[in-house]
């Protein structure tokens, strides 16, 4: 029997978790105050991912950035090929939330899109 | 002179929660002043996510919670004006603002609401000896030079304090390219939230140093290196602890001070403790009609609760725009205790509060299994068990309308910590 020490990072809260695994599977998580806990504790000792927040150039618009995200986390060891891939990248203004500014980022599958209007 | 019922100043999170909730409360004639070009706030700049689980039960970025509030005030073609300044407020209430169109102009309010944020304290107030080479930033400038102008203002860095801004930018400036050497934090605590230390630090392998700080900046033009030093528990450097990093960047994250030059002209007595207003239940300043909510008020970690509290303000605000207030409504003082540093609101009336009413206060130190306990008078009201508490997060506690029914002679309400 294993025991890892975690802080859920699933909201502000940073609740303290403790995993206990046996042959690399999980049999218990404790110390989490709601679902999302247990779950991000299962994630992060077999698979870690993360949500990855950027900036990319814009021509044209009231700023020359915009901020953007990965729509869903994408796996932890992919994070710098993330905000590699977003530095070639030109966008034309407008730019609108929600708009895809990459698609299939890295490999991962997972769209990077923008937070802002610009 | 113009005339609005409520002036709010500044589009923020907090005035932008204030300004709907007025609306929605009845309140026609709103005007909400902003000295930058946009609505938003500090939340323009940052760029991170996890702002609004709380209120949008999703992980949002900055800039997406700000629009989400902006929209609110559109949909209600709620007045806004941009680009300027709020110069003056007086104590009868009258605004003196300034933009490039208009020049300066007065505007009597009936009722004000204070929501200018907080600005970060300047590194003059840190007191580090040597020269003033550049490359030196508060840790929020760098935020903005890098996610709105993108311009990287270093690639080898040490960042001073372990605030939240400081985190991100950690992060940030890694992601970027840079080479984040150490966080040194003069405190035996971060003043950080723990998800941020854990995504900002230990994901990219970058050593948090406790009960550290910066004695040294070498460099004449730019800085060149920078040495750090254990501190003793008197926060004196520890001779022979010394640490020197080469780099081309300080980045400054010393906490934030609520921004309150304007309350202070308006006569609005403010809490040595917290920086920002002294408030009673309905989030009113000692000036009449003079109400504040945000990080004016108090810095809060979270975005949610500005824009929870923004409401209340707002819904305050216009109760005392249609009704007036009751003056001899009797005021309780809150009195903080054993480690609970501050309490928002200072006074509550039992008469005039909704069933609920939420204090808002922060600890001085790093609690483990502890009790936070109510008491009106001497009799214990309530003992809730917080496995951990820190002085980087609020903490809150709930008090019940009916429960102070039943003390009519109350003189006053006890917060504090217990140990186990
Ligand atoms: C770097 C950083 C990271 C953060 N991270 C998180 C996070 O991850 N999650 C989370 O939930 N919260 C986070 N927060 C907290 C949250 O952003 C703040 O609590 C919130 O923005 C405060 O809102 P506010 O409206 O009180 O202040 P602000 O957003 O500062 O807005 C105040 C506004 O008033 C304007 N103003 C000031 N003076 C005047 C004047 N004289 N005339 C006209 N206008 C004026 C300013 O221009 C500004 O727009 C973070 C804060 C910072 C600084
Ligand atoms: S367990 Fe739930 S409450 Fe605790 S930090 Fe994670 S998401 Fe937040």
């Amino acid at each position: 029997m294993e025991t890892k020490d975690l802080t859920c990072i699933g909201c502000p809260l940073g609740c303290s978790l403790v995993v206990t695994m046996e042959n690399n599977e999980v049999t218990s998580v404790t110390g989490n105050t709601c679902p999302r806990g247990d779950a991000y504790a299962r994630k992060e000792v077999t698979n870690p991912t993360r949500i990855v927040t950027s900036t990319v150039r814009v021509n044209g618009g009231s700023l020359p950035m915009v901020s953007c995200k990965t729509k869903e986390d994408i796996p932890k060891g992919k994070i710098f090929e993330v905000t590699e891939a977003l530095k070639s990248i030109t966008l034309e203004a407008p730019v609108h939330i929600g708009d895809v500014v990459l698609s299939n980022v890295a490999g991962t599958g997972v769209d990077v899109i923008a937070t802002k209007n610009v | 002179m113009k005339n609005y019922d409520l002036v709010i100043v500044g589009g923020g999170p907090a005035g932008l929660a204030a300004a709907v909730s007025a609306r929605d409360n009845g309140i026609e004639s709103i005007l909400i002043i902003e000295r930058d070009k946009e609505l938003g706030g500090i939340l323009n700049q940052c760029i991170h996510n996890g702002f609004g689980l709380h209120t949008f039960k999703e992980e949002l970025t900055g800039p997406e919670y700000a629009s989400r509030f902006a929209k609110q005030v559109f949909e209600r073609n709620i007045e806004y004006k941009l680009n300027t300044m709020v110069m003056d407020i007086s104590g009868d209430k009258v605004v003196t603002a300034m933009n490039r169109e208009d020049g300066m102009f007065e505007i009597q309010a009936k009722a004000i609401i204070l929501a200018m944020g907080c600005r970060e304290r300047s590194r003059g107030a840190l007191n580090i000896p040597g020269y003033r080479p550049a490359g030196i930033y508060s840790a929020g400038t760098a935020q903005r030079l890098v996610n709105m102008e993108g311009y990287m203002p270093g690639k080898k860095v040490v960042i001073l304090g372990s605030g939240d801004i400081g985190l991100i930018m950690a992060r940030r400036m890694t992601l970027e390219g840079a080479k984040v050497q150490v966080v040194a934090e003069l405190m035996p605590y971060s003043g950080g939230l723990k998800r941020n230390i854990v995504q900002c630090l230990d994901d990219f392998g970058i050593p948090l140093k406790l009960s550290h700080t910066v004695i040294d900046i070498e460099g004449k033009e730019r800085v060149e290196a920078v040495t750090i030093a254990e501190v003793g528990p008197d926060r004196k450097p520890i001779p022979g602890s010394e640490i020197r990093y080469e780099c081309d960047t300080l980045l400054l994250s010393c906490g934030l001070l609520p921004e309150n030059e304007l309350s202070r002209s308006a006569g609005v007595e403010l809490s040595p403790i917290t920086s920002g207003p002294i408030v009673n239940d309905s989030l009113e300043t000692n000036v009449d009609g003079v109400f504040a909510c945000g990080n004016v008020l108090h810095v809060h970690d979270l975005v949610d609760y500005v824009s929870q509290e923004a409401a209340v303000a707002g819904k305050n605000a216009a109760k005392y725009i249609k009704e007036g207030k009751d003056s001899s409504a009797k005021a309780v003082e809150i009195f903080p205790e054993g480690g609970v540093r501050y309490t928002v609101p200072k006074y509550v009336r039992p008469t005039e509060i909704e069933d609920k009413l939420t204090v808002r206060f922060r600890v001085g130190a790093v609690y483990k299994n502890c009790y936070i306990a109510t008491y009106y008078d001497d009799t214990l009201i309530n003992k809730r068990k917080r496995p951990v508490m820190a002085p980087g997060e609020m903490e809150q506690v709930i008090l019940d309308k009916s429960k102070l029914a039943e003390f009519p002679d109350l003189n006053k309400i006890t917060i504090r910590i217990e140990e186990a």
